[in-house]
């Protein structure tokens, strides 16, 4: 076949140098090579003009407020005054509690599909809790409202409230009063959407493992459980990270389930039963009804900061992952 | 295998585009209050089956969003319970009309386990509840005024719109001229920065919370509680009288003012004088451009406009609005010919 | 006294790892607990007219959503066609064509695009299709899930067409065929099954998107011809029902849920064996 093309070239014209373009592009494979190409220059693009957009879309809230725009609590569109502090403090607290719920629970169940479960169970646990991240946000979002929230406002809270209202400093977090939607139920949803993710990373990199490590502890004398705990966990804390990271990322950005779920009410509050707000939940109930350009220029820059905030989160636990999956864990 | 599906697919989407298709249909896009979306989509219903080729579809995202996207251009005409600001109309490119459409009321609705009797609620009460500085069903404002009912000890739960909404426009304009304090620190508007309370999206949304919170109190159109089955209150009106939202009190809330309603149909009606007079009631306002480029749908919105002034009105009543005053609909009939 | 310390070491061992499974038993309970709650709730109120009648004025019980169900077909569709060539061809460039430093940068982006929250995918597509012509359309909403489409049929794409074995592509290659025509010939049908695959778990991820759709797709209580109309979909339709009071309206969302979750899950489900019958594949 390269003899054939060197040939062509040479009955070409003569050509002093390079070869030109038409030449080249008799050539198949340099066809190929471009139409791919251009095709992946496409996505660069296409994200690249999703950044100027938010960017200059964005200009007049940021050119108005500044870095104020992070610290003003207020949220005022009759007078004009546009702070991002509350939607933050929500999609910060909720994202929290949702780890805080997702971690242990996403863990604890990864070593078990990892370190005790034969492999075939394992593979068809793991398959299922998979199915649980394939759920549409919005139909969390429809069993948050008819099953989470009323179980939050008539058990769970009265419950935290009865165990935790008179404890010293952990009484200000569960505060009444207790409407079912707020912070809390957001964070519970949000725990079970983002939990199939830390058990999928975790789990496969609790798998990389090598052998010898838990058979080296396993020979000195450890119990199933500290060869875990102490030896397997630590080596693959690394990626462990990654996924929460992941996760977090996941949580941060999460619209319907949100809204469905959390009050809709830019306010901070230390109370997890209070209803607030995220940025994502803003931009989905206030971005159609906007009036003035300065008003869909402040949800514009919100959706801005979201962006900026996944995109570290994505990069950072990308980075752990490569890492782990690459170089192996840390010795204990 | 592939092709089987291509084929599938292609059947499909060539089903749903024949689906759509009629000869020379004309489809209409509108956005916009909520308030009146019950008695809206009766009539664009009952219209599209009497002129099978018009289309009007009617989304309910709110009277900010209606105004917002008429000013963006991306709906043909909107609907807004809060009339358009001055500076609203200077923005728009083209000069946009008020069509009044329907009289409705807003209602205080509450859900407080034990407690099936209507409420009275002074104006001050309100103001008090919205404003956080009342925050327990048993204070005596609100006791006060019912006596024999047994309120709770329990918290009070604001519900308000999280959207920008008409209906909003219209409980703050009457908080604000309830009591001082609500106009100076918080005023009215379609979205004001509310002191407390649960936000709901639309009339449906605080709907939705007031029916499922116990302890709750929203605003809402009074359809949307009659449908619910949601317990709502008397509202003390400027007379002193506590008056339950009805057709009546709304219908002499607009009869109060009726000589007063300026040239362009812009105009709020709470808090009327009058002893009947229901005080939170309010027109809403179908917002049409004055030019619309495409003859097939400026056709189509004027006949619209002319079936819902006359045939449209007897939908009414049977959804809890009032129907206009006479006056109102010969000024929206000749108004109608603005349109070009 | 170190007795004692081993009892408790073997009690804490039976203890911890009892509640790793139980974790994980909870976990895989919440899947069937959706489950059983979307059937029991959606079960009851799915009917013939649910899947052919048109949504009814407010407060009127009855109608369906047909409308709503054609919608998503057709915006999976649009977004099928718009953002699967794209991911396919960046697919090939990287698994078969790409240089260092370019392969690295667009799978850079590729995995950037991916963890972009959908709510900013929809903000783009809203200043990209529906400001300039000023309507909300169907095709907008296409375009904001033929972006998210874009970055996981890439991955797949990448993936499977890696996965063919060497042997394959020396094989052609001895043949005398040129790079490219190994690629079309040999290498793409030979993944097509994992990349196929690939598409379709794409499309099941975003027909589950409600977000993006508010400001693109918006929303129609009609039928929508063509691509330049508002369209109604799924997804948009349970949250609009959902947030609702009427009864009537929440029995529908729950038929809607259950018809959605049911298509993606028949998605997930059937794929996945799919793959797991033609060979080893390794997905997050």
């Amino acid at each position: 076949m390269s003899s054939t093309a060197t040939t062509l070239e040479h009955a070409a014209p003569p050509q002093s140098g390079p070869r030109s373009l038409i030449q080249r592009l008799r050539h198949g494979d340099e066809v190929a090579h471009l139409l791919t190409l251009i095709f992946a220059a496409l996505i660069l693009l296409l994200t690249s003009m999703l950044v100027y957009e938010l960017w200059v879309n964005s200009h007049l809230s940021r050119s108005k407020f500044g870095m104020m725009f992070f610290f003003t609590r207020v949220w005022d569109p009759v007078f004009g005054d546009f702070g991002a502090l509350p939607f933050i403090y929500g999609t910060l607290v909720t994202s929290v509690v949702a780890l805080m719920i997702a971690v242990p629970l996403g863990l604890a169940a990864a070593i078990f599909l990892s370190e005790l479960a034969p492999r075939r169970i394992s593979d068809t646990i793991s398959f299922l809790i998979d199915l649980l991240a394939a759920v549409p946000s919005v139909i969390y979002g429809l069993l948050g409202i008819f099953i989470v929230v009323p179980l939050m406002r008539t058990e769970i809270g009265p419950h935290l409230i009865k165990w935790f209202g008179h404890v010293p400093y952990l009484s200000v977090l569960f505060k009444p009063p207790n409407y079912g939607v707020g912070f809390f139920t957001a964070g519970i949803v949000l725990a079970i959407m983002v939990v199939p993710f830390i058990i999928s990373v975790s789990r496969e990199v609790l798998l990389t493992v090598p052998r010898e490590q838990r058979e080296a502890a396993l020979a000195l004398g450890a119990t199933r459980w500290e060869s875990t705990w102490k030896v397997v966990v630590p080596w693959a804390r690394t990626g462990i990270l990654g996924s929460i990271f992941l996760a977090l990322a996941r949580a941060l950005g999460e619209t319907m389930a949100v809204t469905m779920v959390i009050g809709n009410d830019p306010k901070i509050s230390m109370s997890l039963f209070a209803s607030g707000h995220t940025i994502a939940a803003v931009i989905a109930n206030e971005f159609t009804e906007a009036n003035g350009d300065l008003y869909l220029s402040a949800l514009i820059e919100l959706g801005l900061v979201l962006f900026l905030m996944t995109f570290i989160l994505n990069g950072l636990a990308r980075i752990l992952i490569v890492a782990t999956e690459r170089g192996g864990g840390q010795p204990a | 295998m592939m092709k089987k599906t291509l084929l599938v697919v292609s059947l499909l989407v060539g089903l749903a585009a024949a689906a759509g298709a009629q000869s020379n249909p004309v489809l209409l896009n509108a956005a916009g209050a909520t308030f009146p979306y019950p008695i809206y989509s009766k009539w664009f219903d009952v219209y599209h089956q009497q002129h099978p080729n018009i289309q009007i579809n009617y989304q309910s995202i709110g009277s900010g969003g209606g105004i917002r996207q008429l000013q963006a251009g991306t709906v043909d005409f909107g609907a807004s319970d809060g009339p358009m600001t001055d500076e609203q109309l200077s923005q728009s490119k083209v000069k946009v009309l008020h069509f009044p459409t329907v009289l409705g009321a807003v209602v205080p609705t509450y859900n407080i386990e034990g407690v099936k009797s209507e409420l009275n609620f002074t104006q001050k009460a309100l103001a008090g509840i919205f404003m956080g500085t009342i925050t327990k069903w048993n204070d005596p404002a609100i006791a006060g005024p019912n006596p024999g009912v047994n309120l709770p000890n329990s918290d009070i739960v604001v519900v308000h719109r999280s959207d920008g909404s008409g209906t909003s426009y219209i409980w703050t304009d009457f908080l604000s001229k309830a009591s001082d304090d609500w106009k100076s620190k918080v005023g009215k508007g379609t979205s004001v920065n509310w002191p407390v309370g649960l936000g709901g999206k639309g009339n449906e949304g605080v709907s939705g919370l007031v029916k499922q919170t116990p302890g709750a109190l929203g605003y809402i159109e009074l359809i949307y509680a009659v449908q619910n089955n949601i317990s709502y209150g008397k509202v003390q009106n400027a007379a002193g009288k506590f008056v339950k939202a009805d057709l009546a009190g709304v219908t002499a809330a607009a009869a109060a003012d009726a000589n007063n309603i300026p040239e362009d149909f812009r105009v709020s009606i709470t808090n009327a004088s009058g002893a009947a007079v229901y005080p939170i009631s309010s027109f809403t306002w179908l917002l049409i451009p004055t030019q619309i480029p495409d003859a097939a749908k400026r056709d189509a919105i004027k006949g619209f406009l002319l079936w819902m002034l006359k045939d449209g009105q007897n939908y009414n009543e049977g959804l809890s609005y009032a129907k206009l005053p006479k006056p109102v609909v010969e000024r929206e009939l000749k108004a109608i010919s603005q349109i070009q | 006294m170190n007795r004692l310390r081993l009892i408790w070491r073997k009690s804490l061992n039976v203890f911890a790892l009892t509640l790793t499974g139980v974790a994980a038993l909870a976990v895989v309970s919440i899947l069937f607990l959706i489950l059983g709650y979307l059937i029991y709730n959606g079960g009851k109120s799915l009917s013939w007219d649910f899947f052919t009648k048109l949504p009814k004025p407010v407060g009127e019980t009855g109608g369906g959503m047909a409308n709503a169900i054609v919608g998503s077909l057709k915006l999976l569709f649009l977004a099928a066609v718009m953002g699967v060539p794209v991911g396919l061809m960046a697919g090939v460039y990287l698994a078969e064509f790409g240089g260092k430093t370019f392969s690295f940068v667009i799978r850079y982006t590729t995995d950037l695009l991916n963890g972009v929250p959908s709510i900013v995918i929809g903000i783009f597509a809203y200043s990209l299709v529906v400001m300039p012509v000023r309507h909300f359309s169907a095709l907008a909403g296409g375009v904001a899930l033929g972006i998210m489409v874009i970055p996981i049929t890439v991955r797949s794409t990448e993936q499977f067409l890696r996965s063919v074995p060497g042997a394959l592509r020396e094989g052609a290659m001895a043949l005398g065929a040129s790079k490219w025509k190994t690629v079309a010939t040999v290498i793409l049908p030979a993944a097509k099954g994992g990349i196929i695959t690939g598409v379709l778990l794409a499309l099941a991820r975003v027909a589950g998107e409600t977000a993006p759709l508010l400001f693109t797709a918006f929303g129609n209580r009609f039928w929508s011809p063509g691509l330049s109309q508002p369209i109604s979909s799924l997804p948009v339709m349970i949250y609009t029902y959902a947030i609702a009071p009427y009864d009537d309206w929440h029995r529908q969302a729950w038929a809607a849920g259950l018809v959605l979750l049911g298509l993606v899950l028949v998605a997930n489900v059937g794929t996945r064996l799919a793959l797991s019958r033609g060979g080893s594949a390794r997905s997050v």
